[in-house]
């Protein structure tokens, strides 16, 4: 591995366990990044195999809480973003519920950043799909047209404010910058795994169905 | 606390000339917030920013959702400050915290590793034929209404207190996770002693709330919020802060990052509609606002112009404190005055009756 994050990371832990007493992950799941740090730094390729196929590397929420408060320095958030990428690199990531995950942000996050410019959308937050958002959200949703426009300018139109149209020119080099460095690779990765998974686990393809499981799925058992 | 002790992070903020960047997250929910920092900025104090429409997301919830890889928001990151340097500017400011963590966080790598610097000029080179300089000086959106708050304080019409009593108002700050703790030297008062919000309270007759679970992260976890499964995790750490911070009756909590305030207002929201359990006085949830609202308020700007009628919960009891008018009836305008409907009502708003959270004397 030769991910800088793993350098700048990971160095001779000992296992004193602050990182976990501060981690809002192993409050909530079953979960502890002081034993994540300990099978890296055993080189143990099978244990780190495991480790990639399994749930535990994503449940982390990258807070880097423990980023400030470890003794040595380390960062165990940075050794799980070193492992995520190599168990999507690898196609491992299929093989666990959380995993597969990464379908559902690919098709979400990742899509929404290349067609319109933005991570987040007014149009991506579904009321539907957010019941969180409660009612006034809806209300936003329903209005934006006559909503946004008070505080901006350009809404969905090109020029400059918020939630401006981003200008087809200042996408095309978005996603240029995608494919010269690897980003449309990741995806395109990502979907053939998922692919893959998909007909192994008895669906057509990863489509929809497919998509709907990944993104609801909670076995409940990971506390 | 030492209550001196965040002069040890003190960091230097460009005065003027900036090149802002827009955040997802705040142009989604708080579009009123950004409108109100370039207002203040270059009506109320005089500075020159520049609001480019060419710059792009970030990619930053990518990243952090382990889909965009770092050699890829690297080059994202290395177009903003093309754009900037083709602009003619050094100041780079950044109006989301999430995108404030990468931008120290690359530039720290570049520095350590310079080979991945290399990388980067190769790769924005060959898609964009764009060239970049590094930012003079790299400051989040808070950290300029910090370094201005004197300047605010001088023009304040509405003190953040009781206009009733003359008490200071008692403010929660959440500074947001990636603002100090990828590294502390970047933020005011670092990560533990986190100053840049409590500094603006202060300046502006308010009183800051010392609560346990204050440095803990409001929940959002990137994967852990963004797919539908996984929620769980991040209400139950929302519950976790508002559960330590009700016991001193704050007024309002006051967030840094546009994520944290969507998550500590909506989630309150949520936990009303699913247990009846509301944090603040009279079985409602407490406000929270941006520190563009925060500054804005004090300015004397109309609440509504603020966009503070997409909040989920009600800001109205923090108005009436500070004694701010406002036009009941033009809460929901739409546009030119265009009537749009009323969002329906919910528990956290009025009408949590029986379980509201025990309230400490
Ligand atoms: S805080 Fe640092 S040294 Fe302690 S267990 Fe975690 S990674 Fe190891
Ligand atoms: S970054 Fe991950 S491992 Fe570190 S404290 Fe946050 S959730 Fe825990």
């Amino acid at each position: 591995m030769e991910d800088v994050r793993l350098q700048e990371g990971l160095s001779a832990c000992m296992n004193c366990g602050v990182c976990t007493g501060v981690c809002p992950a192993a409050e909530f799941y079953n979960y502890d990044p002081r034993q994540i740090v300990t099978i890296v730094q055993s080189r143990d390729d099978e244990a780190i195999e495991r480790l990639l196929k399994s749930d535990t590397i994503w449940y982390c929420g990258e807070c880097m809480s423990c980023r400030p408060r470890c003794p040595r320095g380390n960062t165990p958030g940075y050794v799980i973003q070193a492992l995520r990428t190599l168990s999507q690199k690898l196609g491992f990531f299929v093989e666990s519920e959380k995993g597969r995950q990464q379908l559902a942000l690919k098709r979400t996050i990742g899509e929404s950043i290349l067609a319109t410019g933005y991570c987040v959308h007014p149009k991506l937050v579904k009321p539907e799909m957010h019941p969180e958002q409660g009612p006034v959200w809806s209300w936003i949703y329903d209005h934006d047209t006559d909503l946004f426009p008070k505080f901006s300018p350009n809404y969905m139109k090109e020029g400059a404010g918020a939630v401006r149209r981003i200008s087809d020119d200042s996408l095309q080099e978005l996603k240029r910058i995608f494919e010269v460095s690897g980003g449309m690779e990741f995806f395109d990765n990502i979907e053939r795994h998922s692919e893959r998974k998909a007909r192994e686990m008895g669906y057509e393809s990863a489509d929809q169905s497919y998509l709907n499981d990944v993104y609801t799925t909670n076995s409940g058992d990971h506390h | 606390m030492k209550r001196s002790s965040w002069k040890e992070y003190q960091k230097e903020i460009a005065d003027d000339r900036y090149y802002y960047a827009r955040s997802c997250i705040r142009q989604n929910f708080f579009p009123g917030s950004e409108a109100a920092f370039l207002d203040i900025m270059r009506n109320d104090l005089g500075k020159d920013v520049l609001d480019d429409p060419l710059h792009t997301s970030c990619t930053g919830i990518g990243y952090h959702s382990d889909i965009v890889p770092l050699e890829t928001i690297m080059t994202v990151v290395a177009r903003q400050f093309a754009l900037m340097t083709a602009a003619g500017y050094e100041n780079f400011t950044s109006s989301c915290i999430t995108s404030f963590g990468i931008y120290t966080e690359i530039l720290e790598t570049w520095h350590e590793f310079p080979e991945t610097e290399a990388r980067t000029r190769e790769n924005l080179f060959k898609a964009t034929g764009r060239e970049f300089r590094i930012p003079r000086n790299i400051a989040h959106t808070s950290d300029v209404i910090f370094h201005n708050r004197e300047q605010i304080a001088a023009r304040m019409v509405h003190p953040l207190m009781n206009v009733e009593t003359g008490a200071p108002l008692k403010g929660v700050e959440h500074i947001g996770c990636h603002y100090a703790k990828i590294f502390p030297k970047s933020g005011i008062g670092g990560s533990e002693f986190p100053y840049v919000l409590a500094g603006m309270i202060e300046a502006w007759g308010g009183e800051v709330v010392d609560y346990p679970e204050r440095r803990h992260c409001c929940g959002f976890g990137f994967r852990n919020y963004l797919v539908q499964a996984n929620r769980g995790y991040s209400v139950a750490n929302s519950q976790k802060k508002f559960a330590s911070m009700a016991p001193y009756r704050p007024d309002f909590i006051v967030c840094n990052c546009p994520g944290c305030a969507m998550f500590l207002d909506k989630w309150q929201y949520t936990i009303a509609e699913m247990e009846g359990v509301t944090y603040g006085p009279n079985g409602r949830g407490i406000p929270v606002i941006t520190y563009e609202e925060m500054a804005g308020l004090v300015l004397g700007y109309d609440p509504w112009q603020l966009g503070m009628q997409m909040h989920q919960v009600d800001v109205e009891p923090l108005l009436d404190k500070m004694g701010v008018k406002y036009d009941p009836d033009a809460k929901y305008l739409g546009n030119n005055g265009k009537l749009i409907g009323k969002p329906e009502q919910a528990v956290v708003n009025c009408c949590s009756q029986e379980r509201t959270y025990e309230v400490r004397q």
